[in-house]
């Protein structure tokens, strides 16, 4: 997901450019307080873990490994907010000092890695929680469905920004099935990983958790992970298809994420069902139709996803 | 030489030449030539070990083997050999991806090669980036390599208790380390703060290098950074 330079165009470069800048500067005022008393040293150690979350490699099959992507995890953690900024660090300091993404990308870069995923992570973490107990196993839950939906959105992200600076003549569809369908794979392992880890936090120092805010002092027995996979596949269910149902009329901000959300599961199937290569040669209206309808529905999504996060983000004064 | 010149100044230039080097047009494939003229001009100054560069380009390979994919995943297959066909247009676009990932990425591992990080945050700093920004990126460089061991000796720890995790199922005490792993992350980021502040710290760092540029290192990094201007805009305006 570090994309070297010159991988979108020039305008795409400097247009999310311009909004990651912004984005990092709210969030460096809307931290100021924060930091001021308390933290610099505390988030350069977070940014740290999650560096290190990047650098170290979780097995995903038969041996293969994957790593942490870590927004929506920092999200959780530290507030969307701060989460946001710290992630934007790692990113900057991975493209400057390890050549690890291009100069000139950084605007996509960080708009996809750090700022989609964080607040449209904290988009979907709020709205799970709406669903989902406040205890332990809740808030794991709902910290494991933002970490996937964090790193579809973030490939949802990057495929909007193929629509309209693609570097290169391949379709849009296809950069969309690719991308979806390989990042709602490892959105699979994100998910549980972020959950675990939240988990393990909530354990030992919920107080360190800011996502948990309401949380109910449990009886002490243990989250298994068969009953967390069970609770994280019901909840998924329950959001991608029956939210959707009785949002029908008069939907919320919120319901409306969850019917994309829908959607948004929906388009994966297609990704796993369709080849990379498929009928490219039948290009046709009715492809570029379909085409246009999965731009459009990934537009909607993804800002709703994301203003959704910076709006409760505003609206909860989590720093 | 490389080495020697103030971190600002090679932040400007490196920060120039990707600039060029992403807009440079896939039309005009000999500016892509005379770019990699220059980036071989630096390597070379840089006095880098071709090892220590080669291993680190390799972050780029899926890059390339995407802009390679493109001739064939583009649309308007127009060039055909046998049975396999592919376009033109594609093959260009492509071939510019794969060229301009390995361009942008060597000029990042001169500038990272050749300064050491806290004068890379030196040289952001003088570049005006809010000093809470450098704060914390120098705070997470400090403890990365800390943070790292710290992880290194849990799993050395759980592999020497028998834990090799190769599904995703089993990664449970994996993230449940790394959890206590955040915990202790944000304690020590506690103590250092408290034990920083009973030093007098007031926020910011205090500069420890004086990296001033002299007009010289300008002049010859701006001489650099000008020349890949001046093939772009010679090809932008060649090929419109």
């Amino acid at each position: 997901m570090h994309a070297p330079d010159g991988f979108l165009t020039a305008g795409t470069a400097v247009a999310t450019g311009v909004v990651s800048v912004t984005g990092i500067g709210v969030a460096l005022r809307r931290t100021r307080d924060a930091l001021a008393d308390r933290a610099i040293p505390l988030a350069g150690l977070t940014g740290a873990f999650v560096f290190a979350g990047q650098m170290f490699n979780f097995p995903i099959a038969a041996g293969t490994t994957g790593h942490l992507l870590g927004g929506a995890l920092a999200a959780v953690l530290l507030g969307p907010w701060l989460g946001a900024l710290v992630v934007s660090v790692v990113v900057v300091v991975q493209a400057l000092l390890f050549a690890d993404g291009g100069l000139t990308a950084l605007g996509y870069n960080v708009l996809n890695m750090a700022l989609v995923t964080a607040f449209g992570g904290w988009a979907v973490f709020r709205l799970a929680r709406r669903f989902l107990p406040a205890t332990r196993v809740g808030i794991s839950t709902a910290a494991g469905i933002a970490g996937f939906a964090s790193v579809v959105l973030s490939a949802m992200a990057f495929s909007l920004e193929w629509l309209f600076g693609a570097s290169a003549p391949v379709p849009f569809d296809r950069v969309f099935t690719a991308m979806v369908g390989v990042h709602g794979l490892i959105g699979i392992g994100e998910g549980v990983i972020t959950g675990l880890v939240v988990a393990a936090v909530l354990a030992s120092r919920p107080d360190l958790v800011t996502g948990a805010d309401g949380m109910e002092v449990q009886d002490s027995s243990r989250a298994s992970i068969g009953r967390f996979v069970v609770g994280a596949a019901v909840v998924t269910l329950l959001v991608a298809g029956g939210v959707s149902q009785f949002a029908g009329s008069d939907p919320d901000g919120l319901e409306t994420v969850a019917q994309e959300q829908g959607f948004a599961t929906q388009a994966q199937d297609h990704a796993l069902g369709s080849s990379l290569f498929a009928d490219y040669a039948t290009a046709g209206v009715a492809d570029e139709r379909v085409s246009l309808a999965l731009a459009g529905f990934t537009g909607v999504a993804v800002t709703l996803a994301v203003a959704s996060g910076v709006a409760l983000a505003g609206r909860r004064r989590f720093s | 030489m490389v080495h020697h010149l103030a971190p600002h100044v090679k932040i400007v230039a490196t920060v120039v030449f990707a600039v060029a080097v992403a807009v440079a047009p896939p039309t005009a494939p000999w500016a892509f030539v005379g770019l990699a003229v220059l980036m071989g001009v630096a390597l070379v100054a840089s006095r880098l070990p071709p090892a220590f560069v080669a291993t680190r380009v390799l972050v780029v390979v899926p890059f390339v083997v995407f802009g390679l994919l493109v001739p064939f995943v583009s649309s308007g297959h127009d060039m055909a050999w046998g049975p396999v066909t592919w376009s033109s247009v594609g093959a260009r676009t492509g071939l510019a991806i794969a060229v301009r990932s390995v361009l942008g990425v060597t000029a990042s591992i001169v500038l990272a090669g050749t300064t050491e990080l806290p004068r890379l945050l030196g040289g952001l700093d003088r570049l005006r980036v809010p000093p809470t920004i450098t704060a914390i990126a120098s705070f997470m460089l400090r403890y990365l390599e800390v943070v790292a061991a710290e992880f290194g000796r849990m799993r050395a720890a759980m592999t020497a208790r028998g834990h090799d995790p190769r599904w995703l199922w089993q990664v449970r005490p994996l993230a449940t380390a790394s959890g206590a792993l955040f915990v202790r992350s944000y304690e020590r980021g506690e103590r250092v703060h408290l034990a920083m502040q009973s030093r007098g710290f007031t926020g910011t760092m205090p500069r420890l290098h004086d990296d001033a540029a002299t007009p010289g290192m300008w002049a010859l990094a701006g001489a650099w950074a000008a020349a890949a201007v001046a093939v772009v805009v010679v090809a932008l305006v060649v090929a419109a």
